[in-house]
């Protein structure tokens, strides 16, 4: 199927035709799942992906199997935008020296999870991006280290239960908030950088449409929620995912060329008690643990709406 | 300008039972075929969709993580005449049971019943 | 440099396979890349290989070189950028040294078991710590298991003649496997010595371009998955092609390394043999130490004594058969190397593979190891000849060294080396 050019207004704007294929060995109701099928569809056949060492990696290529309908390449862990960045450089040679898919555009998308993203990949990400390759990157971020069985990374919020913020006496989960990864791309000043979120999937192909049709490097941070990881029932991945843009724990961003606007308002904000109460990952947070991260919540909100000039998320109004 | 006549004898053979017949490099040139590989038996619990509930708002198509609920061009008239150019099915070879269709449903139009076996 | 340059002007009217000029082993290197046209180069800086970053991004700069030079924040990156482009179907290229190798390390293991013919410069320097840039082999021996195939270069016109061969030898559809060049850091990769390249248009006859799509690549029009999960029911025969892969590399080697000689008049095979057709005791040694033993076998001709030696040039695939059909007549072997495995059966690597060799034949004769030269310490000649004579005496006693010598160490006696 060919890449998407129409924009996605509605969920009928979806095209029907799946680039990636099931049968993948992905979790009961994986949003990162979901996530594939959609970015597939907007990317369509023309698109070669250079996935990072993760829970989609391992699932989906078992050898001799892949669901992968696209040309994909593994490299390791830590590198995946320096193998994008590869990728590009030789597809301009090829097509510059060779004529090899001359008069076509290939797009290079790289994928990797936040711990691929936010931590051990930050180095080759910073360098992709510093250069200005043309490639998209898509982070699903399922906020800990999931593959390798919830252990925390620099993803994962303030307040979360994993593997290695267990709650004690002591440590009462992740003792500190999400790293800003967003501020770190526009750090880089490239041309288009989003937030996106299941629960909203046309709002989520456009941005990985607008990021498609980028020329240059883009980063498409996807909310991804893990049902074991997250301690929630495999029902409720886009429940949980909603609410997390409802309590405005997750703001739908687009900064094109470095101008920011918040694509799914939310005029009046749900307390994210709501939220945290759903999950298990949370579940040992005492009232006043639940405020510290409501005023937390409370404060970036602030700085959103001060950052794109409008109350794009209103206050929390409880029913 | 991609010849690829040559290639196929790095390509191996679809399967291998013996060490020669890999692809080089483990590569993978069978692309999507995890569709082959049957996920159902991960199911405890699966989704029966109403036909004549359903309002075809797709939203249980979008939602699955499996590409395992079908929109199929068939029509469907309900009982009160209400006429459907396409229906949706489910993949019962790749639903996992997620149950986040049935969760989606906006009218109530999916049950979650007990896999039988 | 700028001599270099001038002398190349005053001499483009020449055929390009006599054009001589004086040429540092980094520049060597460059202009072979130069002369492949590279597709796609990702280049770190790190000491003593930087100036084949350089050099590489002046020839594009000046539209010598049409390829894509990738600005790569580490070494890490640079080796996946490589993997990657190769991948994709270029012809790719990078260099590093010590450190830089280290850091890419994991990426080595990936370019083999992908199969991806990459081809890499490492100007040999010694491992930290203490950090130092100087010339040693450790760096190279870290990567003797990486399923790479390793030639040792032992002058600056080997430099341009291996890079040049390892392009052939890697795209070989036979092969398809990565090529590492190794030049001595400092003592090839700054020194300026006599070079004839062979030019563009015959360096490119003789390395020549496939057409894309001869091998797997990532193709839209024919997706594949490479780097897929190896599960246990697969990973051991995949590695066990890839051993096959490496032996079956051994004919295409000789093939190039023959045909380089027939057209160019210097042939190249698996080692080279110096005085070894009467010789009573031999070194085995590679790389530009190999010249200091060369030295050392004419200053002990000259005394009497029936000195060889045997220069390894390809290292991985290992020349076992080349190498005890060169040393089965001598009384006494020994080798030299700068590099160490700590707490090995003897530390010198390069021993324990030469014994090995020899052994399995069922060839049992005196043998030692010496070390010497780690972190770019001078070895002089007449150390050499004082290794020969400590070989010459276990020929005579019919001993082997139990352990590594270990020569030029400040205070310390070799001798000592056998007492623990």
């Amino acid at each position: 199927m060919e890449a998407l050019k129409k924009p996605v207004r509605t969920i009928w704007d979806i095209p029907r035709p799946e680039q990636f294929a099931p049968g993948h060995n992905m979790c009961q109701g994986c949003a990162a799942a979901l996530i594939m099928r959609m970015l597939m569809k907007v990317v369509g056949k023309d698109a070669i992906v250079v996935m990072g060492t993760g829970c989609v990696e391992v699932t989906t290529t078992p050898f001799p199997y892949t669901s992968w309908k696209n040309p994909w390449l593994h490299l390791a862990f830590e590198n995946t935008a320096a193998g994008a960045s590869g990728v590009e450089a030789a597809l301009k040679a090829l097509q510059r020296k060779y004529g090899v898919f001359k008069d076509r555009y290939i797009k290079v998308v790289a994928i990797a999870g936040d711990g691929g993203t936010f931590d051990i990949g930050l180095q080759s990400l910073s360098g992709m991006m510093e250069r200005g390759h043309d490639v998209m990157y898509v982070v699903y971020d399922n906020e800990a280290y999931m593959n390798t069985g919830i252990q925390r990374s620099g993803a994962t919020p303030l307040g979360a239960w994993t593997t290695t913020t267990p709650v004690g006496k002591r440590m009462r989960g992740e003792p500190r908030p999400k790293k800003d990864i967003i501020g770190i791309a526009l750090a880089h000043r490239i041309p288009y950088i989003a937030t996106a979120n299941p629960a909203y999937p046309t709002d989520m192909m456009e941005k990985f449409r607008k990021a498609y049709e980028t020329r240059g490097p883009s980063l498409v941070h996807v909310y991804s929620p893990c049902t074991p990881g997250w301690r929630i029932r495999n029902e409720h991945t886009i429940h949980v995912s909603r609410l997390a843009v409802q309590t405005g724990m997750w703001v739908q961003l687009e900064i094109e060329n470095g101008k920011p606007r918040v694509t799914v308002k939310v005029p009046k904000r749900k307390p994210v008690r709501e939220y945290l109460r759903i999950q298990g990952r949370f579940r040992h947070l005492t009232e006043e643990e639940i405020q510290k991260i409501q005023r937390m919540v409370d404060e970036y909100v602030e700085e959103i709406n001060r950052w794109v000039g409008e109350q794009a998320i209103g206050p929390v109004v409880e029913e | 300008m991609t010849e690829n006549q040559d290639v196929t004898r790095y390509l191996g053979k679809k399967y291998p039972t013996k060490w020669d017949e890999v692809p080089i490099a483990g590569i993978v040139p069978w692309p999507g075929n995890t569709e082959e590989l049957k996920t159902h038996a991960w199911r405890t619990i699966k989704p029966v969709i109403d036909q004549e509930k359903c309002i075809r708002c797709r939203l249980c198509w979008v939602y699955c993580p499996d590409s395992a609920i079908l929109e199929v061009d068939e029509e469907y008239v309900t009982s009160k005449g209400r006429r459907y150019k396409v229906s949706y099915k489910v993949d019962y070879d790749h639903c996992k049971g997620c149950g986040i269709c049935a969760f989606e449903c906006p009218v109530n139009a999916i049950q979650m019943v007990p896999e039988e076996r | 440099m700028a001599v270099a340059v001038e002398q190349r002007r005053e001499q483009e009217a020449r055929p390009a396979a006599r054009r001589r000029v004086a040429a540092k082993g980094n520049f060597a290197v460059a202009m072979a890349v130069r002369d492949v046209d590279i597709d796609v180069a990702a280049i770190y800086p790190i000491t003593p290989q930087v100036q084949i970053a350089e050099k590489i991004t002046e020839y594009v700069a000046n539209e010598e070189l049409d390829a894509e030079v990738i600005h790569v924040e580490s070494e890490h990156s640079a080796m996946s950028a490589v993997v990657a482009a190769a991948a994709t179907g270029a012809r790719v290229f990078t260099a590093t040294a010590s450190q830089g190798l280290e850091f890419m390390h994991e990426m080595l293991y990936i370019a083999s078991g992908l199969r991806q013919p990459v081809v890499m410069a490492l100007t040999t320097r010694a491992l930290s710590a203490p950090i130092n840039i100087w010339n040693d082999y450790s760096d190279a021996f870290g990567m003797r298991d990486t399923g790479w195939i390793m030639i040792f270069s032992e002058n600056v016109q080997e430099a341009y003649d291996n890079v040049v061969q390892a392009y052939r030898i890697a795209e070989h559809p036979d092969v398809l496997l990565p090529v590492v060049v190794t030049l001595d850091g400092y003592i090839l990769s700054h020194t300026v010595e006599p070079l004839e390249p062979l030019g563009r248009e015959e360096a490119l006859r003789f390395a020549p371009k496939r057409r894309y799509g001869y091998r797997p690549t990532l193709n839209p029009d024919m997706p594949m998955s490479f780097g897929v999960v190896g599960v246990p029911a697969w990973y051991h025969e995949i590695k066990y092609q890839q051993v096959r892969a490496m032996r079956e590399s051994r004919r295409v080697i000789e093939e190039t390394g023959r045909e380089f000689g027939r057209r160019y008049g210097r042939s190249y095979g698996f080692i080279e043999e110096y005085m070894m057709d009467d010789a009573e005791v031999a070194l085995v040694s590679l790389g530009a130490t190999a010249s200091l033993v060369k030295a050392a076998v004419n200053r002990l001709r000259k005394e009497g004594v029936k000195a060889g030696m045997v220069k390894i040039r390809v290292y991985r695939p290992f020349p076992a058969e080349e190498l005890v059909k060169a040393l089965e007549n001598v009384e006494a072997v020994g080798t030299l190397n700068r590099a160490i495995s700590y707490g090995g059966v003897v530390e010198d690597p390069l021993f324990m593979e030469v014994a090995t060799a020899l052994a399995l034949r069922g060839i049992v004769k005196p043998m030692a190891s010496f070390i010497h030269g780690m972190g770019g310490r001078d070895i002089f000649v007449r150390d050499i000849v004082a290794m020969y004579k400590k070989l010459m005496e276990h020929a005579k006693a019919g001993t082997s060294a139990k352990r590594t010598y270990f020569y030029g160490v400040k205070g310390h006696n070799p001798d000592d080396d056998q007492k623990m």
